[in-house]
């Protein structure tokens, strides 16, 4: 029988740590089949964060730098400043990127470092046991925001990271995609796939977010969450191109 | 022959280590060691290398991080409140394996303290100020011919441990202009066969990290970079002995201080008092063995510091136990005088400890308490 769909060669066969319905499969799935489409694996340096994909590097077939967390936008620019003839892949979760890397992020996408960021928004911290993140949406409710992210009880407002990075003049891709439909996987492999042209192009920083799901700090049925994010998440977080070259 | 060139100390370690083939910097700006950046920033580009004014200390040293993982010769330099900052940082470098340089011009604390010189930062830089078992190099320049030649070996000492290292200065060191030789320098390889630049040529992928959540590796891990600090005791101990062969009393002092008593010996000499001096080069690794063996045939000693007293604990722990020490300390931003020291070997070896002095930051038979 012909072999019509296969996983990419850069996953190996090794243990997953993610949970069942998690969307972060989806997204290394997209980020491994780019690289192997586009040539790039072979001077791919991956870089992961602290955070749910912070095990990468035991099934992913890439160089991998393992930096501190949030520090990942700082140490690529290490990397791609010794070395600029890698392709940098940053994957960052929304704790480390717009949390405690809130600077990191904001400086290098500033200074136009040229290394594209994958950003997976799951409104939680969820290595640590689903804690409130920068980005839970108000109401949401999360281990440390048991009533519910609340603006009276002074835990503040979801942050849009595209939109607040958008104004930065070294920004040269910026959209908000996601993966809870197949439609939407299609898209966020385009603009994924644009990102890394960028980078190729030398033109600079580029981000893609991806609105994924984390139904066990959810506490929602993997379905449940797919609908979350038609009905909650994106209402709050459109998505599109938010910057082209 | 090199030529001699009349220079400011910060001036110094930046050149030195951009001969040393440093090719990524990463700074941000903190007196009073401004003027290491500032010539970063222009020599660094000038050549085509790496500079960059990070957005805070913490960055800097995470792309020094980074660089390092893709091997560069990196670097950073702050002074002791950005320092700080790093520590995080060092301990994952050391965690990691990866080779840099860290230079810290100290000033005066605790907080935000003052823009003055001092050595308030003996123990975080000597006993691991980052989380997690780890030692690493410290080197303690006492003027700027040594603080050229250290900072030059700081690269080589960090690419053969795959391991950062401390330059450690001062302020009046890194404000102060004197004329320094820039040696040549015989340029090491070092196997970079473990760094990041894509799995090309078909290598298996490289990997930087320094975590694992499996059961008993990070212990592994710790008792095999123990063989490196081991090694680091072994190899790179330096240190610097005047006149302890027949002395009465001897110092004990590193960096500036130490340029400052070798005043007082010279004066102590002068009037027939047999003062000697040991000056650790590398407070770590310390030199435990020679004071021990030193304190064999000396029984005062007397140590100096730009603190309320912290190398002095390794010195404590060094000497055998008859030996009595004595302190002198000025921390904040003080500078020890010649006159207070002096006071105290007059004290000890003329008036052989009779009466009190009653100078701020003296202490006779310091104990540790």
């Amino acid at each position: 029988m012909k072999k019509i769909f296969g996983k990419s060669r850069l996953w190996l066969n090794k243990p997953q740590p993610y949970c069942p319905g998690c969307g972060h499969g989806l997204v290394h799935r997209i980020v491994c089949e780019l690289l192997e489409e586009m040539g790039l694996a072979d001077n791919c340096v991956f870089m992961a964060p602290v955070g749910c994909s912070i095990l990468a590097y035991s099934f992913l077939d890439l160089d991998v730098c393992q930096p501190a967390h949030g520090r990942t936008p700082a140490a690529a620019t290490g990397v791609k400043r010794a070395r600029p003839d890698t392709f940098v892949v940053c994957y960052q979760g929304d704790g480390d990127l717009a949390a405690i890397g809130t600077a990191e992020i904001i400086h290098a996408a500033n200074r136009g470092e040229n290394f594209t960021t994958i950003f997976v928004n799951n409104a939680v911290y969820g290595m640590t046991g689903g804690q409130m993140a920068p980005t839970t949406l108000l109401g949401q409710k999360t281990e440390t925001s048991p009533e519910g992210r609340s603006l009276s009880a002074g835990m503040g407002h979801p942050i849009r990271v595209c939109e607040l990075l958008q104004s930065l003049g070294g920004v040269a891709y910026l959209a908000r995609t996601s993966v809870h439909t197949p439609g939407n996987v299609i898209k966020a492999k385009k603009a994924m796939k644009k990102a890394f042209e960028i980078q190729m192009a030398g033109k600079g920083f580029s981000l893609v977010e991806v609105l994924s799901p984390c139904p066990v700090n959810w506490k929602l049925l993997p379905q449940e969450a797919l609908a979350y994010i038609e009905n909650n998440m994106i209402p709050y977080y459109p998505l599109g191109e938010f910057k082209t070259p | 022959m090199a030529e001699r060139v009349l220079m400011k100390g910060n001036e110094v370690i930046g050149e030195a280590a951009i001969r040393a083939g440093l090719t990524c910097y990463f700074g941000y700006p903190i007196t009073p060691q401004n003027e290491l950046t500032a010539y970063m920033a222009k020599h660094m580009l000038a050549k085509g290398r790496t500079f960059i004014q990070a957005e805070s200390e913490i960055a800097a040293i995470n792309m020094v991080y980074g660089a390092s993982s893709a091997g560069a010769r990196a670097m950073t330099s702050s002074s002791s409140p950005g320092i700080s900052l790093k520590q995080e940082g060092i301990s994952y470098l050391v965690g990691a394996q990866l080779p840099a340089v860290i230079v810290n011009i100290v000033r005066g604390g605790p907080g935000l303290g003052n823009i003055s010189v001092s050595q308030s930062d003996y123990f975080q830089s000597v006993k691991g100020g980052g989380h997690g078992d780890y030692r690493m190099v410290v080197y303690a320049p006492s003027n700027l011919q040594e603080a050229a030649d250290l900072t030059v070996k700081a690269f080589d000492t960090a690419d053969a441990y795959r391991n950062p290292v401390l330059v450690l200065g001062d302020a009046i060191l890194g404000q102060m202009m004197e004329p320094v030789v820039f040696k040549d320098i015989a340029h090491r390889t070092f196997d970079k066969s473990w760094t990041l630049g894509g799995k090309r040529n078909g290598r298996p992928a490289n990997l930087v990290n320094s975590l694992s959540l499996e059961e008993g590796v990070i212990e592994n891990w710790n008792w095999e970079f123990r063989l490196k600090y081991e090694s680091m005791k072994k190899n790179e101990l330096m240190f610097e002995t005047l006149y302890c062969d027949d002395a009465d009393l001897i110092i004990v002092a590193f960096g500036t201080t130490a340029r400052i008593c070798k005043a007082v010996v010279a004066r102590a000499r002068a009037q027939g008092l047999k003062v000697g001096l040991v000056r650790p080069i590398t407070v770590w690794p310390f030199p435990y063995k020679a004071l021990n063996d030193i304190g064999r045939k000396t029984g005062e000693f007397l140590v100096v510091e730009m603190n309320l007293g912290q190398m002095i604990e390794d010195v404590r722990l060094a000497l055998p136990d008859a030996c009595r020490i004595h302190f002198h300390g000025r921390p904040g931003g003080g500078v020890p005088e010649e006159r207070d020291i002096f006071e105290i070997i007059d004290h000890v070896l003329v008036k052989n400890k009779k009466g009190a002095i009653t100078t701020r930051g003296t202490f006779i038979n310091w104990e540790i308490s």
